[in-house]
Formats: C-alpha cells, sequence, structure tokens
C-alpha cells in the first residue's frame, strides 16, 4: 500500500535550533531519504518552505480566490511530506518512526485513495 | 450430552479461535463472521445424523472457508486481503495449536490497534475476542446500540481502508502494543465496574469478561515476552473484583472500604489474586498494575479498615506516583496520608489538587474532602464539600451513598 507521511512541526521550535544544529537535522533527513530508498520504501518526498511562503486558493462561481497563509491555522505547521510503499500500516509506522522531525513535531500517516479507473 | 448442546458448548469455548482464523484465511472481518456462522448452521444440520467429527474446530474453519469461498465466487467480489483464495483451494489451513494461538493474538492486536479510536478499541474487543453482541457490548457500556454497531463498522472499514495489519507486532513493536491492550482490558473492567452500579438490568458481566480476557492473553504471550505487567493487571481485577458482594447494600447504596462487611469479600478470589501478584512481583520491577495490585492486596488482607498497613500503602502510592503521575493516583495518596498523618494532612493535599484546577470536577475528590471535614467535625464545610459531589455524579449507588451521609451530618447536628 502507499502512505503519505505528512510531516508537521512548530516552525518556532527549528527557526530556534542554531545553526549547526539545523544543518545536522538536515543532513539526518538527506540519510533518512537514502535509507528509504535503498529499502524501496521512497516513493517521492520533499521538505517545504516555511508556512509563511504560502499561498491558499479557491475557485468559486468559477473566480479563483487567492489570499495569503495556509488554509487552516494550527499549532504544528506542514513541514515537509515522504509518499512511502509500505506493506501494511504497521510497517508505514516503523518507517515514519525514523523521519527524524518526528522527534520535534508529529507525523500523519494518511492511506493512499486509488482514482477509479478513467472512463 | 445431546449433540446440539455440544455444538453450543463449542459455539461457547471456540468459536472465537473458529473466527480468528477464518479472518486470517479469509482476509475480511465480515466475510469470516458470515462464513463462521455457516458453518455451525452446517454443523447444527448434518451432526445429529453424521456424528460429531474428530476435531470439530478445523471441520468449522474448513467448512467456513468453502462456504466463503462459495460466497465470493457467487458474488465475484474481489477481496482485496485474500490473493491467496484463488491457488490454494487445495490446501488445509494450518490448524495445529501454535497456529491458532497466532490467530487469536492476530486479532486482539487488530481490535486493540493503536490507531483504532480507544472506544472503537474496546467495542472491537467485545464483539470480536469475547464474542458479545453489538446489544450486549452497548448494554455493558451504556451507550446506544446504533452507536456501538456505527464504532464497529468504522473501525472494520479504518482497519481495511488504513491497512491494518491482522499480525502479531514485531518485537520491537510488542511492548507498547501490548500496554495498549492491557489498557484496553482494564478499561473494559472499569466500564463493569461503574455500569454495574448504574443499572441492575446488565447481564452482561464485562468484569468477567475482562479476567478472561487477561488470563487468555498472559496463556498467549507466555513464551513470546514478559508477561508481569498482564499478571499484575489480573491480580488487580482478581482483588478487586472479590470486593464486589460488599460494595453495595440491598438498597444499592455504594459502601465505602471503611464500612464493607469483609465476611463478604470473595476468598477464593483473593487468593488467586494473591498468587497472580507472587508471579508478577518474582519478575521483576513493579508497573503500574502491579503495584496498584499490591495496594489492594494490603487492603485484602488486613482484618479491617484500621489495621491496614497504611505506611505500605502510602509507600506503595509513592512508587506508583512516581511511575504514573496523575491526578487521580495523587488523590488516592492523598487519603493514604490521611490514614497516615490525619486528616487535617490529606485535605491539604486535596484542596492543592482543587486550587491547581485538577479534578475539579471530579466527584471523588470533593466526597474525599467531604469525609476530611466530617472527620475533623467540620459540618458545615463536609455538607457543602458533600453537595458539589452529588452534583457532579449521575450514577445512583453514589448519589444514595452521598446523600445518606448528608443526612447523617443533619441528624448529629440536630442532637
Amino acid at each position: 500500500m502507499k502512505y503519505l507521511a505528512l510531516v508537521y512541526y512548530q516552525e518556532s521550535v527549528v527557526n530556534a535550533m542554531n545553526e549547526q544544529e539545523w544543518q545536522d537535522l538536515n543532513q539526518e533527513c538527506i540519510r533518512c531519504v537514502e535509507k528509504l530508498s535503498g529499502t524501496g520504501n521512497f516513493i517521492i518526498g520533499q521538505a517545504l518552505q516555511p508556512v509563511d511562503t504560502a499561498t491558499t486558493l479557491k475557485v468559486r462561481n468559477g473566480e479563483t480566490l487567492v489570499s495569503d497563509g495556509p488554509f487552516a491555522e494550527t499549532k504544528e505547521q506542514l513541514a515537509g511530506f515522504y509518499l512511502l510503499d509500505a506493506r501494511d500500516l504497521n510497517e508505514a509506522i516503523q518507517l515514519a518512526s525514523n523521519i527524524p522531525p518526528a522527534r520535534l513535531g508529529s507525523i500523519e500517516l494518511r492511506p493512499i485513495r486509488e482514482l477509479p479507473p478513467k472512463k | 450430552m445431546s449433540v446440539s448442546a455440544e455444538l453450543s458448548a463449542i459455539y461457547q469455548n471456540h468459536s472465537r479461535q473458529v473466527l480468528a482464523t477464518l479472518i486470517r484465511l479469509l482476509g475480511e472481518f465480515e466475510l469470516a463472521e458470515e462464513a463462521m456462522h455457516e458453518a455451525f448452521a452446517l454443523a447444527l444440520q448434518q451432526w445429529p445424523a453424521e456424528g460429531i467429527p474428530a476435531n470439530p474446530v478445523a471441520w468449522l474453519v474448513s467448512t467456513g472457508r468453502f462456504k466463503a469461498i462459495d460466497q465470493i465466487r457467487r458474488k465475484q467480489t474481489a477481496r482485496r486481503y485474500a490473493p491467496m483464495l484463488a491457488e490454494d483451494e487445495e490446501v488445509e489451513p494450518e490448524l495445529d495449536a501454535p497456529a491458532i494461538a497466532d490467530d487469536r493474538l492476530r486479532l486482539i492486536f487488530t481490535c486493540c490497534h493503536p490507531s483504532l479510536a480507544v472506544e472503537a478499541q474496546l467495542a472491537m474487543t467485545l464483539r470480536e475476542m469475547c464474542g458479545l453482541t453489538t446489544e450486549q457490548v452497548a448494554r455493558g457500556l451504556l451507550q446506544q446500540p446504533t452507536t456501538v454497531a456505527q464504532r464497529i463498522v468504522r473501525a472494520k472499514r479504518k482497519i481495511r481502508d488504513a491497512g491494518i495489519p491482522y499480525e502479531v507486532p514485531d518485537k520491537e513493536a510488542l511492548p507498547a502494543r501490548t500496554a495498549t491492550v492491557l489498557q484496553v482490558i482494564y478499561l473494559m473492567y472499569n466500564e463493569a465496574y461503574s455500569s454495574s452500579q448504574g443499572d441492575a438490568i446488565v447481564n452482561v458481566d464485562l468484569a468477567v469478561e475482562a479476567i478472561r480476557l487477561a488470563r487468555l492473553v498472559f496463556d498467549l504471550m507466555t513464551g513470546q515476552m514478559p508477561t508481569a505487567d498482564i499478571a499484575g493487571l489480573l491480580a488487580l481485577m482478581l482483588l478487586q473484583d472479590s470486593r464486589k458482594a460488599a460494595r453495595q447494600d440491598d438498597n444499592g447504596s455504594l459502601i465505602t472500604l471503611e464500612e464493607q462487611d469483609r465476611e463478604r469479600w470473595d476468598q477464593s478470589q483473593i487468593n488467586d489474586g494473591l498468587q497472580w501478584l507472587d508471579l508478577a512481583l518474582a519478575q521483576g520491577p513493579a508497573g503500574v498494575y502491579t503495584l496498584q495490585a499490591a495496594i489492594a492486596a494490603l487492603h485484602a488482607q488486613a482484618p479491617g479498615y484500621e489495621d491496614t498497613d497504611w505506611r505500605e500503602i502510602l509507600g506503595l502510592y509513592d512508587v506508583l506516583y512516581r511511575l504514573s503521575p496523575t491526578p487521580v493516583v495523587a488523590l488516592n495518596r492523598a487519603v493514604a496520608v490521611a490514614m497516615c498523618n490525619g486528616p487535617q494532612a490529606g485535605l491539604h493535599l486535596v484542596d492543592e489538587l482543587a486550587s491547581a484546577g485538577k479534578l475539579e470536577r471530579y466527584h471523588l475528590l470533593h466526597a474525599a474532602r467531604a469525609d476530611f471535614h466530617r472527620r475533623l467535625g467540620q459540618t458545615g464545610a463536609a455538607r457543602d464539600a458533600y453537595q458539589q459531589a452529588l452534583a457532579l455524579t449521575e450514577q445512583a449507588p453514589e448519589r444514595a451513598f452521598l446523600t445518606a451521609r448528608l443526612q447523617a451530618l443533619d441528624n448529629s447536628t440536630k442532637n
């Protein structure tokens, strides 16, 4: 099955890191991706720019409405994502527990819903 | 024994095994349940004439499995988790004792998966592991059957859609996942404790189910991982349950530990509980259940409330509070402090808890405060606290007890 691991943390926590800690965290994430790729569990993933770069848009009556910021104000902000290929939820949990920011914030695991075949 | 009586005994004792194995073979809860019922229905038709097969459980499993395969063919349903069905039809499923034990463990670890809500874990465990009907689960939990039914449907959907596997967790995850299972069992026991007080009509004894389930889990886990916590939980439930007959008077009013007739405590349950406690303590550092069981054991062995070893109990609460610093533990500890150092000391701790905003909506905190004031002869403050407690609980036996205490206070001030 495929699972999307959404990585959340409070940006204030990483903002408070010194340069060395921040670089270490990034290197750790790179190693995590390498490891997940090596075992064939990594499909794709990226880290995201901070939430103050977010834009939200919606289309109403054919009109595109654009605004600043994320759709929902939350205590933790979306910081990145991993699309994982795992046998089942237990394996997905085990894989996601090795994503370094799991120690700082939290990771939401969502099973992927396949769209129905094209008609 | 007639064939039908024997069949109903097999249903009682083995239907959960049959179900657990069918879920593994068929890969889906609902299909497995239907298949199991069809297998029992066929047994009821065939066994009286043809005799009971040598291995009834194996017969029921393979009959259920063939029924399900038939049904899948008829309906042409695609089953996501059972790719083995097509090829393996001729292969006899594994039915030796370890395979069956593993199936039962798989079932409980799936029902108690931490990605299900706690209420759903509880309902699924009662339904699938204990074999209660949805109606019985609802009555046991004092909920509406429709609510419980919905919760179970959603849980089954999540098990399927989120890919919650039907497996015993690997070694690394096993201790944490076992803790979740024990939590569900203890929650089940606590539900029994409150529901049996609220409503006498309940014919489902969740306490019996919880104790039975803990014994089963102990047997299944032995050899797989340390079982001290399971033994501790069993001891705790048995020791608490031993007081069941003494906990309420004929009018349904609650009787406090202090005023219970200790002759009415179930001595065989106490002995059983003490043995499990020894087993738990022999295995190393005591966990939260074992510590609570050790406290319950001191009560169980004391000739009277005043003669209880309160110093030892306080020491155990100190250790328990270090492991589990919750307000409820702090409240219970305050009662032990009062018994060692007088009601003023207990009152001081409880007032601290209350002013920290903890448990201010918990009726037992106010009941404890009331009791300390009463013992100190502070009638007015005691009355206020009993009234606060009364306003915070719906449970009939608790209310009867608190009302009686208020009346006793009024009488004592009149005299």
